[in-house]
């Protein structure tokens, strides 16, 4: 197999192929996991899951079982959920509260910032045995930014500051919107569901404004019909003149779009009169602390960022939820999906974020369900070998449109650079090469 | 509307806390009534199974709600936990709109289901409003794939004119740990 030949750019002809054997193949699943995930940032959790000294909650991350805990000194640390003995799980439950750990298998115990504390029988083994600063193990490298916690199992990583680069820009945009309601949390329950296709499918998916129309129709017309009840025109989601797609370094992609029905803070005007009116007070909060251009940016834009290579950071008319998928075998991935919400949030705010956030996403929602048919479908499609390429070129030959696969684009390029076993591509976004005049894209 | 979501969700943690709770006893006309229950739910498993889903919409009483709890947490409050399904009746109207559409491409064509429903339990019996609990098992096929959804129901039903019932309230509490070959709920759980 030659890695070279995976993704081939066209700029002057318009074309960019993908060939299908990277959904399908064992041996790029493989080198997915060397060259990707074990030299990549990965997403682990958020301050707000262990706010307490003791709290504590499991996570599986590339294949390794982690636990992460607020220890009693106020640090948070995450472990390799590991014995140092024989490897049992020392921390046997999904989360909780708790001052130490206790192995089942042979009684090694560990105290919560994971310094082992207790070896049943120590006349065993030789002197101080137990005492000798041994610890629960670390991944490599562990940062944090704006609350959310991450690992890299690579032995040379550079800063998570400097990894997330320009995307630090939108996270901070969502994470300040929210500071004069308390900051975001993390409420319990998580959307758990597996998708039957390969996980860069769900990347392509989740920054991608083409689907919109077709495979959500349903939703579309649900919403057009409650406005029309309302007296109002059809709603302007995901309108393309209103949004735009971005790529940044690292192969970390959004887009964004312009949106009513955002809690924070951009009502829908099929909201109560109190509600609209709260969150124009809101915006105008926004604008005031943080200037207008940017305030108004936090309240209206909704922003569907995905930090490379596994981790969606939407907050949109749906709320803020935070999604991660690994990839379980060729054809498989695992999904988690989590949802923030403002710790000081007004009752008649929380009724319609609740409603955005049910009614679209998440398995039991109105959209996600045909996503996954959609994923699913392109799996099935990909087993006659016959037709070997996937075409990702929409776009490449005009500015480029939020409908268009420029941030498709932007992920597989970094993709590609990794899998050959480069730390990144040296040219993440489509050429400026001469293009046809296209209409000015309007400013958003 | 919507504040039927009080009624519903506080109906739902009442009886998560107290899971064990001893139901009525094992009167003859309480086991008259069970039997009354039981044909409702057969019925009502009918409809699902035959995607009839105008018929079983019809059965809601209009300050209804339909939860589907995540799969990690059960005993969670629509009110504040994220919830798999938290419908209100328009929500629910626009569920079952969806589902006889064309585009809902993951039920198109529609899956297969079978709809196992056993240890039916009145657990509180008043004069006009029941609740109920009841194992269930519900098969989808499609696409290669059969994916048992195992669980608990939760019902709060009213007592008709007509020596039937509706239900005002009901909770699909899933025992999985996630939904793996399922990807979704996107059948009437």
């Amino acid at each position: 197999m030659d890695l070279s030949e995976l993704v081939i750019e066209d700029v002057e002809g318009g074309s960019f192929r993908v060939h299908r054997s990277v959904m399908t193949s064992s041996e790029i699943f493989t080198l997915e996991q060397e060259r990707i995930f074990n030299r990549s940032w990965l997403y682990v959790g958020h301050a707000s899951e262990v706010p307490r000294p003791g709290d504590f909650c499991r996570r599986m991350v590339a294949g390794r079982p982690l636990f992460m805990i607020h220890g009693r000194d106020g640090k948070v640390r995450i472990f390799i959920n590991s014995c140092l003995h024989r490897g049992a799980l020392v921390c046997r439950q999904d989360s909780g509260n708790a001052g130490s750990f206790v192995c089942f298998y042979h009684g090694w115990s560990y105290d919560d910032c994971g310094r082992l504390v207790g070896v049943p029988d120590p006349s065993g083994y030789v002197e101080d045995f137990g005492k000798t600063g041994r610890a629960l193990i670390e991944p490599p490298h562990v940062d944090s930014y704006r609350g959310m916690y991450f690992v890299n199992f690579g032995s040379n990583a550079s800063s998570l500051a400097d990894f997330l680069g320009e995307a630090r820009e939108l996270i901070d945009l969502t994470m300040d919107s929210v500071e004069i309601l308390g900051g975001w949390e993390i409420i319990k329950g998580t959307a758990k569901y597996n998708i039957r296709a390969n996980w860069k499918l769900l990347l392509e998916n989740s920054a991608d404004n083409y689907h919109f129309h077709t495979t959500h129709k349903t939703f579309a017309d649900y919403n057009a019909n409650l406005r029309r009840q309302a007296g109002l025109d059809r709603p302007r989601i995901n309108n393309i003149d209103d949004s735009r797609g971005l790529v940044f370094r690292h192969g970390h992609v959004a887009m964004l779009t312009r949106a009513e029905g955002r809690t924070i803070a951009n009502p829908s005007p099929l909201w109560s009169r109190e509600a609209i009116a709260a969150t124009i007070k809101l915006r105008d909060e926004l604008a005031e602390r943080y200037g207008e251009a940017r305030g108004h940016s936090m309240a209206d834009h909704s922003r569907f960022l995905i930090v490379f290579p596994n981790l969606a950071f939407h907050d949109t008319q749906s709320g803020f939820k935070l999604r991660q998928w690994w990839p379980l075998a060729p054809d498989m991935m695992e999904v988690s999906q989590w949802e923030l919400v403002p710790r000081r949030e007004s009752e008649s705010l929380a009724r319609y974020r609740l409603e955005g956030s049910l009614t679209f996403q998440g398995p039991g929602g109105f959209g996600t369900p045909d996503d996954i048919e959609a994923l699913e479908s392109c799996q099935i499609g990909f087993r006659a070998h016959e037709l070997a390429w996937s075409d990702v070129s929409r776009g490449m030959r005009r500015e480029a449109r939020s409908d268009d696969e420029l941030t498709a684009r932007g992920f597989w390029r970094q993709w590609h650079a990794m899998i050959q076993g480069r730390a990144g591509a040296e040219r993440v976004t489509d050429l400026p090469v001469a293009r046809p005049p296209a209409p000015a894209q309007r400013a958003s | 509307m919507r504040p039927a979501a009080k009624t519903g969700a506080e109906d739902s943690r009442a009886t998560s806390a107290t899971p064990d709770v001893q139901g009525p006893p094992a009167t003859q006309e309480n086991l008259l009534l069970r039997l009354a229950v039981e044909h409702f739910l057969f019925e009502e498993a009918a409809h699902l199974d035959n995607w009839r889903l105008d018929e079983w919409l019809a059965l809601f009483t209009e300050d209804a709600r339909y939860v589907v709890p995540a799969t990690d947490l059960p005993n969670g409050d629509p009110r504040r936990d994220l919830m798999l399904i938290d419908d209100d009746a328009r929500r629910l109207r626009g569920r079952v709109a969806r589902l006889k559409s064309r585009y809902a491409h993951r039920e198109y064509p529609s899956s297969r289901t079978r709809r196992l429903i056993t240890n039916i339990r009145l657990t509180r019996v008043e004069a006009h409003e029941i609740a109920v609990e009841a194992s269930f098992v519900v098969y989808r096929s499609r696409a290669e794939a059969i994916a048992p959804y195992v669980g608990l129901y939760r019902y709060t039903l009213v007592r008709d004119d007509n020596s039937g019932f509706r239900i005002r309230h009901r909770r699909a509490e899933l025992e999985l740990e996630r939904l793996s070959d399922h990807g979704a709920v996107s059948i009437i759980l």
